[in-house]
């Protein structure tokens, strides 16, 4: 169906728009419109999806990794979807038990976002290789953190308790009607309680198509590292070198 | 001034009209997230019992209370006392009474359509159930025209947008055609780009200018890129048919989208002068949604959708040929779900038409909302009810770059079928004489378009 060298395969080539072939019908087939509403009900279970503490855990235990869990302010998945606010604040008694743990150089979380069905797929691959870089320049990352109705802003708090002074919140993003599996990466050096996004750097769209796994942890790592000697990130860390080939959105 | 109510013994109390229509707004997670809205059912029930009772003039003083707003001063400049003066002794109340009232006509509406302020329109909505809104504006034709005519009662116009998420001009020409080819298009064909860059600005331009040339199609182009980078588009000599922007209803919410009134000024005069247009034509095409505001941390404490009026004094000063509310594509933590989706985008519709604007919908949602194509099938069936100027429509209902679902092309035939809503009569007329939707049809089928158009290569 998809062949190169016809018409269709080479058009597909070039788009992935739901284009009609062949003669114009003016509805939309059978066919069509199950497949549609079959990547609908693909993405919203990934929206709906709650984070596999159990076989997370069980992974990281696998590579070796400590691990501790937390919960955002907001307590369901329903009050997490409608109020963005909620997921971005870690309630005290949870920081409280994140600060007994010895202070990081880099704290890793690995938080739901929109979809924790990405982080089930790609999340404990992407910190294996990520630590690996970070212990190598001999950087503690202390437990991974499994971070349950978790927004990007929620890594800021974790990283303020545990008293680290640089962050990675890796969040599943939003899926879209072809894709569920992406990582959002979010790195921020200094966190505080107000960190605008303008200073995080963002790596997206971290999935087998999409931008490999093994590629992602290398760019946060040089990232990490930079952020590090230079004191800042986001629009300031680009501001104060030549090219922002890093970055992206 | 403070505004209260009695409900069984009860007296609820608001310090302020902005308080009150907050209170008084149908219940939508943008106002919950914001802390603006009624504490319950009953509340808003008092507060729009109380707000049915407040005269219409009492919203000629500064509803937003901020200094030095731009947009307020803009709304106290189009008020035009004479064409008020109909309506100028009566209160919310009554005023919803006398547009729904039989022999109230379309003439009567859009004789006041400058007399009426932003906050008037978004109080009256409040005190509206679907129906109302859907009444009323079916009562107001607002037309425009470029190459081809919007608005006319009886038809539903269509956005084609042919977005490519990394802007590939084939990409967008083969989405374009295949839009084209079931008859979307006649409001415009307006791609979102992905990139900001006036190179591509003015490659896309040159992309969709090229379609619309060879297939001799009765309708105009528009990327939706900034204002800023139109202007400079322009000053190279793009051949832009309309210019786009993103508006919100305050000095800081315009700030947000990084454009001020004094920008689009430069802009309207920039396309005018390129002299593409018809004389008298309308040049301008603005997008506006519930949420903005308050996303921009520019609502000012007024609830969502009386901040989304606010933004439609800006598109009037203009005259544009097109305003869409983009009502669902912002998300669930503004409006969560089907109903509150329908609920705004006909409040925005009917608003918007009042005020005398040639309103659209992008009839949308996104994959994190509770709603699904359905409640965007019973959204554009109650618009086309209400006399929706146009939707937009995509290939399949996926658009591939912006990652939300809209309406698909066949979509709009559903519509044209179901409803008897034909498109612009100089695109109806193109459709028959290049027999779209027959087996003679005279454009190239997608299979064979990149072989037998001329178009760029990359």
């Amino acid at each position: 169906m998809s062949d190169p060298l016809s018409p269709h395969g080479a058009i597909r080539a070039i788009t992935q728009a739901r284009l009609n072939f062949g003669p114009p019908r003016f509805a939309a087939d059978t066919a069509a419109s199950l497949d549609f509403a079959l990547d609908h009900a693909r993405a919203r279970e990934a929206v709906e999806s709650e984070l596999d503490v159990a076989r997370l855990t069980a992974g990281l235990d696998a590579m070796g990794l400590p691990h501790d869990t937390v919960t955002s302010a907001a307590a369901s998945r329903d009050v997490f979807i409608t109020r963005p606010d909620l997921g971005r604040q870690l309630p005290q008694d949870q920081a409280d038990a994140l600060s007994r743990h010895t202070p990081p150089d880099v704290a890793v979380v690995l938080g739901d976002g929109l979809s924790a069905i990405a982080i089930a797929l790609n999340g404990v691959a992407f910190v294996t290789e990520l630590s690996k870089s970070l212990s190598q320049d001999r950087l503690s990352i202390g437990p991974v953190i499994l971070a349950r109705q978790a927004r990007v802003g929620l890594g800021d708090g974790i990283a303020l308790a545990l008293g680290a002074k640089t962050v990675v919140m890796i969040v599943g993003e939003r899926p879209g009607l072809s894709a569920a599996d992406g990582l959002g990466v979010y790195i921020t050096q200094n966190p505080s309680a107000q960190t605008p996004d303008s200073a995080r750097n963002c790596i997206s769209n971290v999935r087998a198509e999409g931008l490999p796994i093994n590629d992602a942890a290398r760019q946060t790592y040089d990232l990490i590292k930079e952020m590090r000697a230079l004191g800042c990130s986001g629009v300031a860390l680009n501001q104060s070198r030549a090219t922002n080939v890093l970055t992206s959105d | 001034m403070t505004y209260f109510a009695d409900i069984d013994g009860q007296r609820f109390k608001w310090p302020s009209l902005k308080h009150l229509l907050a209170h008084a707004t149908p219940e939508r997670t943008g106002d919950q997230l914001a802390g603006l809205c009624a504490s319950g059912p009953v509340e808003r029930l008092a507060a729009q019992r109380c707000l049915a009772d407040v005269p219409l003039k009492a919203f000629l003083d500064d509803v937003l209370q901020v200094e030095d707003d731009d947009v307020t001063a803009l709304i106290f400049e189009q008020h035009d006392a004479k064409a008020f003066s109909p309506i100028a002794s009566l209160t919310v109340g009554a005023f919803r009474d006398w547009m729904l009232d039989p022999t109230t006509t379309g003439t009567d509406l859009t004789a006041i359509a400058w007399g009426v302020t932003p906050e008037m329109v978004a109080a009256v909505s409040k005190i509206m159930r679907a129906q109302d809104l859907i009444a009323v504006a079916a009562k107001i034709e607002v037309v425009t025209k470029f190459r081809s005519t919007i608005g006319l009662r009886g038809h539903m116009s269509t956005r084609n947008q042919p977005n490519h998420p990394a802007d590939d001009s084939r990409g967008i020409a083969l989405s374009a055609i295949d839009g084209l080819l079931m008859g979307t298009g006649d409001a415009v064909i307006g791609v979102n780009p992905a990139t900001d860059t006036v190179p591509d600005y003015i490659r896309i331009c040159e992309v969709l200018e090229l379609i619309r040339t060879q297939l001799d199609i009765p309708t105009q182009h528009c990327l939706l890129g900034h204002v800023s980078t139109a202007i400079k588009a322009m000053e190279q000599n793009a051949p832009v048919d309309l210019v786009f922007q993103s508006v919100a209803g305050s000095t800081k919410a315009n700030a947000g989208f990084g454009v001020t009134l004094p920008m689009l000024d430069e802009a309207y005069d920039a396309v005018h002068s390129l002299g593409r247009a018809p004389a008298g034509s309308n040049i301008m095409y603005f997008e506006t949604g519930q949420g903005a505001a308050l996303s921009a941390d520019a609502h000012h404490d007024m609830d969502q959708q009386t901040m989304e009026v606010r933004a439609y004094a800006v598109a009037r000063a203009y005259r544009p040929l097109l305003v869409n509310t983009v009502v669902g594509f912002i998300g669930p933590e503004y409006l969560a779900n089907g109903k509150q989706i329908i609920r705004a985008a006909l409040e925005d519709h009917f608003c918007g038409k009042l005020l005398g604007l040639p309103m659209g919908v992008d009839v949308c949602y996104t994959n994190h909302s509770y709603a699904d194509q359905e409640d965007m099938d019973v959204l554009l069936t109650v618009l086309s009810a209400a006399g929706v100027s146009f939707v937009i429509t995509v290939p399949g209902s996926d658009d591939i770059m912006l990652n939300y679902q809209t309406l698909s092309h066949h979509d709009a035939n559903y519509i044209r079928t179901t409803l008897q809503r034909p498109p612009a009569p100089e695109f109806a007329a193109w459709m028959d004489r290049m027999g779209i939707g027959t087996p003679d049809v005279k454009i190239p089928s997608i299979e064979n378009a990149l072989g037998q158009l001329r178009l760029p290569t990359s």
